[in-house]
């Protein structure tokens, strides 16, 4: 018993909200990745891109409730992602037209980029605020839980619970739904395999008849639809607040680099390296070892190796440290 | 008549130029090299063929069509297929996919073409999923042949085939290029090695200091003792 | 010689902006954005040495500026009474051990000779034993010293010494730190750099954040000393009291425009001499071979140059400059406060200002961190303006008009991305371009 009530504690506290955070960091890091990978060059402007996904997805949610369209017991984001997506990715090959798309042809240095891309960052982070507002905006109805605790623990008698929320239950299938829908794009569709192509030499696939102005096309959308996706999921989970999309780049940054930039795998894996290392480091090892090890054997105090206020702190943490020891990251990216 | 030809070409980079009044060609079905010198403006030829480089004077023709102005990737629809020295694949596609991005343009089927190739190339037929980054130099240079085949080009232009892989590889490399030469395509290609280029060579081009010095076929060349003694050792 | 005259005229230009300030809105808030000009002017010139001379993208301006803030704490604060008695040494020497089981670890690392998975696993074990036997050290004297009073002290307080001495301390904090985080990164490139320097830099804040026994974390220090005399002070002065009758000005806007112009004295000093430094060394050899480094790295190392020093040097040089202007800062507010050190405001913000006023050029730093100071304070009653005048033919019922005026401050981070964007594409080098030597 005791072993399966430590079980549900470590599934209940770091296995759903590793997954859950994890996937969200996952398709940040993924826009994050083919940016680079294909325009070549970190794009700082990821978290607010996001956050105006998230911006777009509350705006229709208050238009679908005020027309009374909704989806109970599921939260109305549902139904209204797709228009957001497409909203994000009208936004973003706006923003590539009007300022990316100048550099490209000048073949600008990819730290001009990086500057260039700061300065939407700012933009779109004042036409969020200017539009939205700066404050908490909790966009989330329906259901609340897929599973409560309480029911679980009536249900097997345990003295753990485990709870499942909604908002997890979505994040993990969405995420795994999108994935699928990208890989299989990137690897068996022509479009995708030119796309590969062009990031990987892009005078032959220039030789090649690839047209570069359709592959960057196609970059921002899938740039967009991630970035809509990641941004919606992340305000729906944690409640939406713009001042946090903006803390928010680092720790991609972080699952982007650890994974290997420019490698969609990595980001992937990269994301859930960040999102697991964050709770594991900053769980309360406690109640565990009151689980596992006989009485007198467990020790006082909680056992945290950090305190939890560090959580988000321990992204830079294993950035810095993977810059250290595999600048490549996991999986070897391309060296920026 | 040419099947293409660059009549009097006269181009470089920037205000420098590097060829002066060049002629080169290659005839329906034959091997045509150009040899010569470092520094003899030989890539430069291809590109300014290809279209990688604006021509400041003469003209580019193709089966009897001006092309001197129109963009590279035009030109691979017209019939034209290019082989860059360095970075000629794609190292993180698989083998299989580097052939189709090659037809990238082709509308239809490219499953005969495919079928071809890994004919022409048995080695690519076994590694065909594999990441061709992670291929031999030799089998890099089959895939990147290979890819620039892909649409069934009129001229195959190679422009140094044999850097970098050995010699017992490259003469493998020379038997298919004349094997694609007899099957209909032909095949102007720069070359380091002039002299085993030269060998299969129906006409060879030797260039110095952008210009042309001879012109002949490759058996002529061979023996004519100025080029024995000024480019090919002796 | 195009530059001169461009210098002369947007620094007469800026001069004449702030005297309008200064004359329509008042001379308090004119002295108020000068200051702080002051300071962004020589944060910007740290920067600019690190990006315009050398190439190198420091995005950790906010952890140089907050270690600047920090020695404010340690060297002007009184020492809290029983602190370093129940427990200031055990933090010491645990950290001390932290930090020396890191060096054994990197020894290790470097010269013994084993497989390199074996050796990644030995230097982990190393700095792990040595972080618990730190947390063993420390963990109950913290929890003792943020205990004594937590409402006023709970941490270890300073050396109560001037706190003019804090900002030379802050810059060498801030170097200390500097050499640190550009061993570790400088051999990355750039967006790497940027990157991990960011990541760093929020690492900084979060330690300042919470370990509440060094800075108090999100209780803030308040009541630094100041390096100034303080109103009430002055305002029990006679001579004071004369010229507030000669001018016709309220007594206590005299005395706060007379200290806020002693801080202005003070903070010009240290912009003219750190100016006049950087003129002194970008003009030098050492200047020059910089410049050959970072516009071809490659030739300049087979000439010999080793770039890694290079780099490391002005890496260090640069940001010290950045912990000094922090320091300034942090004593000029007269307060520490952890939570507002943010990445918009502190890095990005003053990464405009170089962009903006020209990379590689010193006074075009100057006058872009005036410039842009200007504007971030400015652009909010302006965008108020500009939406009221935009919307005056809206009635003042409408919903989208009270939106709209509602929201009207975050036009400014707007309004700075359009700056930075606009000046990148039409004016890449900035108002004053880099001096072609």
């Amino acid at each position: 018993m005791d072993f399966l009530n430590g079980i549900t504690l470590i599934s209940n506290y770091i296995l759903i909200p590793g997954l859950t955070y994890g996937s969200q960091l996952a398709l940040g890091a993924l826009g994050i990745t083919i940016v680079y990978s294909v325009l070549r060059f970190s794009n700082f402007a990821h978290g607010e891109f996001m956050s105006f996904g998230a911006m777009s997805s509350i705006l229709l949610c208050w238009l679908f409730l005020s027309l009374e369209i909704n989806l109970n017991p599921l939260p109305t984001a549902i139904i209204v992602l797709p228009f957001a997506i497409i909203i994000t990715i009208f936004y973003c090959i706006l923003v590539d037209k009007i300022i990316f798309k100048f550099y490209r042809l000048q073949n600008s240095k990819s730290v001009i980029n990086l500057i260039v891309s700061i300065g939407v960052m700012f933009f779109t982070g004042g036409l969020i605020r200017f539009i939205i507002g700066p404050g908490d905006k909790n966009f989330f109805d329906g259901e609340r839980f897929i599973l409560k605790a309480k029911t679980f623990k009536n249900y097997t008698g345990l003295r753990e619970g485990l709870a499942l929320k909604t908002t997890q239950g979505i994040t993990i299938v969405l995420s795994i739904i999108l994935v699928i829908l990208l890989f299989w794009f990137l690897n068996k569709t022509k479009t995708g395999k030119s796309m590969r192509a062009y990031s990987d030499n892009k005078e032959l696939a220039l030789l090649s008849g690839i047209n570069p102005e359709k592959v960057v096309l196609i970059t921002w959308i899938i740039t967009g639809t991630l970035a809509c996706v990641a941004g919606t999921l992340y305000g729906l989970d944690k409640s939406y607040k713009p001042f946090t999309y903006l803390h928010l780049v680092l720790p991609i940054f972080s699952a982007a680099i650890v994974g290997g930039v420019g490698n969609p795998v990595g980001a992937i894996i990269g994301g859930f390296v960040i999102a697991f290392s964050e709770l594991i480091v900053t769980f309360a090892y406690k109640k565990i070892f009151f689980y596992f090890l006989p009485n007198y054997l467990v020790p006082d105090g909680l056992l945290q190796i950090l305190s939890t206020d560090y959580k988000i702190a321990i992204s830079f943490i294993i950035l810095v440290l993977v810059l250290l020891i595999r600048p490549t990251g996991i999986y070897k990216g391309k060296i920026i | 008549m040419y099947l293409l030809f660059g009549e009097n070409i006269t181009c470089g980079y920037g205000s420098i130029d590097i060829l002066f009044n060049c002629d080169v060609g290659v005839n329906e079905g034959e091997i045509s090299s150009i040899v010569g010198p470092n520094g003899a403006g030989k890539s430069t030829a291809m590109k300014a063929l290809f279209g990688l480089l604006p021509v400041k004077q003469g003209k580019i023709i193709l089966d009897g069509e001006d092309i001197t102005n129109i963009p590279p990737q035009q030109r691979v629809l017209k019939g034209m297929g290019f082989v860059p020295q360095t970075n000629n694949i794609f190292p993180s596609l698989t083998v299989e996919e580097n052939l189709e991005m090659g037809a990238f343009v082709e509308q239809h089927d490219c499953t005969k073409m495919l079928e071809y190739i890994y004919e022409l190339f048995p080695v690519l037929k076994d590694k065909q999923y594999q990441l061709a980054g992670e291929l031999s130099g030799g089998q890099r240079q089959q895939v990147a042949v290979g890819r620039a085949l892909m649409t069934k080009p009129k001229v195959l232009m190679l422009d140094e085939p044999s850097a970098g892989i050995s010699p017992i590889i490259m003469e493998g490399l020379f038997n298919k290029i004349t094997e694609i030469a007899n099957q209909g395509t032909a095949v102007l290609m720069v070359e380091q090695n002039a002299k085993q280029a030269l060998k299969i060579s129906n006409l060879g081009f030797v260039l110095n200091q952008g210009k042309n010095l001879f012109t002949d076929t490759g058996n002529s060349l061979l023996e004519n003792k100025k080029v024995r003694q000024a480019f090919l050792g002796g | 010689m195009k530059n001169r005259s461009r210098i002369q005229i947007l620094y007469f230009l800026m001069a004449i902006i702030l005297f309008a300030v200064g004359i329509f809105q008042s001379w308090n808030v004119a002295l108020t954005i000068f200051n702080l000009c002051l300071i962004s002017s020589i944060m910007t010139l740290g920067i600019n040495v690190q990006w315009g001379n050398a190439g190198i993208v420091n995005f950790g301006v906010m952890g140089f500026a907050a270690l600047g803030g920090l020695a404010n704490i340690i060297i002007s604060m009184p020492p809290t009474s029983n602190a370093w008695e129940t427990g200031g040494n055990s933090i010491v020497i645990g950290l001390m051990i932290l930090v020396l089981s890191i060096i054994f670890s990197v020894f290790m690392f470097k010269r013994v000779n084993f497989n390199k998975r074996i050796k990644y696993l030995i230097s982990f074990l190393i700095i792990f034993v040595g972080y618990f036997i730190m947390r063993l050290m420390v963990d109950s004297p913290i929890e003792q010293i943020e205990a004594i009073e937590p409402a006023k002290t709970g941490y270890l307080g300073g050396f109560n010494l001037p706190v003019i001495i804090s900002w030379p301390v802050g810059g060498l904090l801030a170097a200390f730190a500097a050499f640190i985080i550009g061993k570790i990164s400088l051999g990355l490139r750039s967006d790497y750099l940027a990157i991990a320097t960011l990541g760093i830099s929020e690492i900084i804040i979060y330690i300042l954040k919470n370990e509440d026994w060094l800075s108090r974390g999100v209780k803030n220090v308040n009541g630094l000393p100041r390096p100034v005399p303080y109103e009430i002070e002055l305002q029990s002065r006679e001579w004071l009291l004369e010229t507030a009758n000669i001018l016709k000005i309220p007594l206590p806007e005299v005395s706060s425009i007379i200290v806020k112009l002693s801080y202005s004295v003070l903070f010009l000093l240290v912009l003219l001499v750190i100016l006049y430094l950087l003129q002194i060394a970008v003009k030098s050899p050492w200047g020059r071979m910089m410049r050959a480094i970072r516009d071809n790295e490659v030739s300049a190392n087979a000439m010999g140059k080793d770039i890694k020093k290079r780099h490391l040097q002005v890496f260090i040089i640069g940001s010290a400059i950045v912990g000094i202007a922090g320091a300034m800062l942090t004593t000029l507010d007269g307060q520490f406060t952890p939570v507002s050190y943010q990445p918009l405001r502190y890095t990005f913000l003053i990464w405009i200002m170089v962009i903006v006023g020209g990379s590689g050029n010193n006074f075009g730093s100057i006058i872009g961190a005036f410039l842009i100071w200007f504007f971030w304070i400015q652009s909010e009653p302006l965008g108020l303006w500009l939406l009221s005048f935009i919307t005056s033919h809206i009635s003042d019922t409408n919903l989208i008009k009270s939106h709209l005026l509602e929201n009207a401050a975050h036009i400014r981070l707007m309004f700075m991305g359009i700056i930075l964007l606009v000046t990148l594409r039409f004016a890449p080098k900035g108002l004053i371009p880099e001096v072609k030597r």
